[in-house]
C-alpha cells in the first residue's frame, strides 16, 4: 500500500516534467532580417520565405509589422512565435493608446520589453524562438537594437539576425555610414540580400523593406532582386576544392 | 411588525426634517450656490456638531453608505484630514515644478516628520495630512516607477503615475472594510510633455494645476498663488523657488520663516528630483527678502500688515486666515499629523 502510494506519488514526480509543454525545436522559420540607421531615419530588409524545417514551404510570410506609429520589428525564427509575439506587442500598444493621453511607447521601450518577454520565456526553459530586429524614429531620435531568443539586446548603427550577422554585417562594416540617403540605403540592404540570397539555402529571392522616419513607417511591397547565376564558381562550386568532389 | 416600521420610526427620524438643521443646511446651499466654499466646508464641521449633540449622524459610520443628500461623510472627513496637516504647496513653470512645504515638530524634544518624498528620478511628492497614509502611497508610487522603468527602460509618465494613485485611493471610497488615505498628495515631475504638477485627494479625485497648495492655513498661499500664478509659466527655477517660498510664508500666519520649519524641492530639465539643503534654503530666504524690498522688521508681523508687494494681498488674507481659525484644531500641532 504504503509502496503504491510512494510509486504514484514518484510517477506525478517525474510525470509533471513531461506533460508541460514547451518549445524544442523550431517548425516554421524565417531566416535573416538586415537593418541599418539612414540619414533620415531606419530601414529594415526581411524576405518573405518560411521554411518548414529545410523545406521552403511559405513564399509570403510577413516578417515585418508595425508596432506603435514609431516603430516597425523584423523577425527571424519560428513564426508562430513571432505571431504569439505580435500579439503581446498589439495588447500592449492598445493598452498604451488607451491612455489617450499624448505620451507613447517609442522604439526604446518597445526593444526593452521585448527584452524582458524573451529572457523571461528562456528562464522558463520555454524560449520564443526568435531573433528580432526593432528600429524606429522618436522625438528626432534613431534607435536600432536586437534580442536573441535568450534574451541578449544590443543597439547599434545596423544589426543583422541569424545569416545576416555572418554574411551582411562585415559588408556594412565597410560600406555604412551615418549620412547615407535612403536610395543609397536600399542599395545597401539590396546588395546585403543577394549575397543572402545566393549563400543563404533558405532565403527566397521576394523582399520587402521597411523605412520609419519622424513622419511614420511604410512597408513596401514584395519584390525580387535581379540575380546572375553564371558566374564561373555558381556553376560548379567545389571544383578546386580539396577533398570534395 | 414589519421592517419597514423600523425605518420609519420615531428613533430614525431623517435629520434634515429637524427645522434647525434644514434651516442651517437651506443656508448653506445658498452660500454654496454663492460660490462661498469656504463657508461650505465649515458647515461640515457645524453639521457635524449639531448632529453629534442632538442626533447621532446614521449616515457616517462606515464608508459605503449614502447619505439622503448624496454624500459620503467618511469620504469628507477624510478630506477633512488633509486640512488638519501642516500645509504644502507647489507650483510650476514650463521646465521646473518646486514643492515645499512647512514642517511642524509636533513636541519640543522631537524631530519634525518628513513630507516631502522623492519618488524616482523624475517625481517627487508633498503630502498633508496622515504622514503615515503618506509614506505608504509614496511607496507604491517608488514601486510603480521602478517598474515600469524596468519594463521599458524610461520615466513613468506624470499623469499615468496619478491616475494609478487615484484608482487606488478611490477603490478605498468603494470597500467595506477598507478606509480612504487621510493624506492629500501634490505630486509632481518631468516627462516628455513637460512639467506637471497634480493634486491627489483621498475621495480618488485628481486635479492638475500650474499651482497649488494644501494643508492647514494654505488659503494664504493659495490667495497669493492665485495673484501670481500667470507669470509662472516662463518662471525662471530662481524665481519659482522665490514664489514658494513667499506662498509658504503666507501659510505661518506671521511667524517668521526659516529654513528649519520649511523644506524645498525641486525637479526639471536636467535637475533631478531633490530637495534643497538647509544652508542653501536659508541663503535663498535672505536674499530673496532684500529683493522683495521688505524691512527685515516687517518679517515678525502678520501678513495683514505686509508692505511692498504684499501689500495687495492684505484684504485676502485676513478674511482668509480669520476663516481658518474657525477649524477647531488648527491651532497649535495638528493632531491628525501626529
Amino acid at each position: 500500500m504504503n509502496f503504491a502510494d510512494s510509486a504514484s506519488a514518484m510517477k506525478n514526480l517525474l510525470g509533471s516534467e513531461g506533460d508541460s509543454q514547451r518549445t524544442l525545436y523550431p517548425y516554421v522559420t524565417g531566416t535573416s532580417v538586415v537593418a541599418i540607421k539612414y540619414k533620415d531615419g531606419i530601414l529594415i530588409a526581411a524576405d518573405m520565405g518560411g521554411s518548414y524545417g529545410s523545406t521552403l514551404r511559405y513564399k509570403t510570410v510577413e516578417r515585418l509589422k508595425p508596432v506603435g506609429k514609431h516603430s516597425v520589428i523584423g523577425a527571424s525564427g519560428e513564426i508562430s512565435d513571432f505571431q504569439e509575439i505580435m500579439r503581446y506587442l498589439d495588447e500592449l500598444i492598445l493598452y498604451d493608446n488607451m491612455w489617450d493621453d499624448g505620451n507613447s511607447l517609442g522604439p526604446k521601450e518597445v526593444h526593452n520589453y521585448l527584452t524582458r518577454v524573451m529572457y523571461n520565456r528562456r528562464n522558463k526553459f520555454n524560449p520564443l524562438w526568435n531573433s528580432l530586429v526593432l528600429g524606429g524614429v522618436k522625438n528626432g531620435q534613431k534607435y536600432l537594437g536586437t534580442v536573441s531568443m535568450i534574451g541578449v539586446q544590443y543597439e547599434d548603427s545596423h544589426v543583422a539576425t541569424g545569416f545576416g550577422n555572418h554574411l551582411a554585417r562585415p559588408i556594412l562594416r565597410d560600406e555604412w555610414h551615418e549620412n547615407l540617403t535612403y536610395e543609397e540605403g536600399v542599395k545597401l540592404l539590396e546588395k546585403c540580400m543577394r549575397v543572402l540570397l545566393y549563400r543563404d539555402r533558405s532565403a527566397v529571392n521576394k523582399l520587402q523593406i521597411a523605412k520609419i522616419t519622424e513622419e511614420g513607417f511604410t512597408i513596401s511591397q514584395p519584390y525580387s532582386l535581379k540575380t546572375f547565376w553564371d558566374f564561373a564558381a555558381f556553376k560548379n562550386p567545389t571544383v578546386g576544392a580539396e577533398g570534395s568532389w | 411588525m414589519s421592517p419597514n416600521d423600523f425605518k420609519t420610526g420615531q428613533d430614525a427620524k431623517h435629520w434634515a426634517e429637524d427645522p434647525r438643521v434644514r434651516d442651517e443646511h437651506r443656508e448653506r446651499e445658498r452660500e454654496r450656490e454663492r460660490g462661498d466654499t469656504y463657508k461650505f466646508v465649515e458647515s461640515i464641521h457645524f453639521c457635524c456638531t449639531i448632529k453629534f449633540t442632538m442626533f447621532r449622524n446614521q449616515y457616517d459610520t462606515d464608508v459605503t453608505t449614502w447619505s439622503p443628500a448624496g454624500r459620503l461623510f467618511q469620504v469628507e472627513y477624510a478630506m477633512e484630514a488633509v486640512k488638519q496637516g501642516s500645509a504644502a504647496i507647489g507650483l510650476r513653470s514650463k521646465t521646473h515644478v518646486v514643492l515645499a512645504c512647512v514642517n511642524k515638530a509636533n513636541s519640543e524634544l522631537s524631530s519634525h516628520q518628513k513630507k516631502i518624498f522623492k519618488v524616482d528620478d523624475h517625481i517627487g511628492v508633498a503630502i498633508a495630512g496622515l504622514t503615515a497614509d503618506g509614506r505608504v502611497l509614496s511607496r507604491y508610487m517608488r514601486n510603480e516607477c521602478i517598474n515600469y522603468s524596468y519594463t521599458y527602460e524610461s520615466p513613468l509618465p506624470v499623469g499615468r503615475l496619478v491616475v494609478q494613485l487615484a484608482d487606488k485611493a478611490q477603490v478605498c471610497t468603494q470597500r467595506s472594510w477598507k478606509r480612504p488615505y487621510g493624506v492629500g498628495l501634490l505630486v509632481g515631475g518631468l516627462d516628455e510633455s513637460g512639467a506637471h504638477l497634480y493634486y491627489n485627494c483621498p475621495s480618488g479625485n485628481y486635479f492638475e494645476y500650474q499651482a497649488f497648495a494644501i494643508g492647514s492655513r494654505s488659503q494664504a498661499a493659495k490667495t497669493y498663488l492665485e495673484r501670481k500664478f500667470e507669470s509662472f509659466v516662463d518662471s525662471s527655477r530662481e524665481n519659482l523657488i522665490k514664489d514658494a517660498l513667499f506662498a509658504l510664508r503666507e501659510t505661518l500666519q506671521g511667524e517668521k520663516l526659516t529654513s528649519s520649519i520649511c523644506t524645498i524641492s525641486i525637479v526639471g530639465v536636467g535637475e533631478a528630483f531633490h530637495t534643497l539643503d538647509q544652508e542653501t534654503v536659508q541663503g535663498l530666504i535672505n536674499e530673496f527678502e532684500v529683493v522683495g524690498e521688505e524691512p527685515p522688521a516687517d518679517e515678525a508681523a502678520p501678513p495683514e500688515q505686509g508692505a511692498g508687494t504684499e501689500a495687495a494681498l492684505a484684504p485676502a488674507a485676513p478674511a482668509a486666515a480669520a476663516a481658518d481659525e474657525g477649524a477647531p484644531a488648527d491651532q497649535g500641532v495638528a493632531p491628525m499629523d501626529i
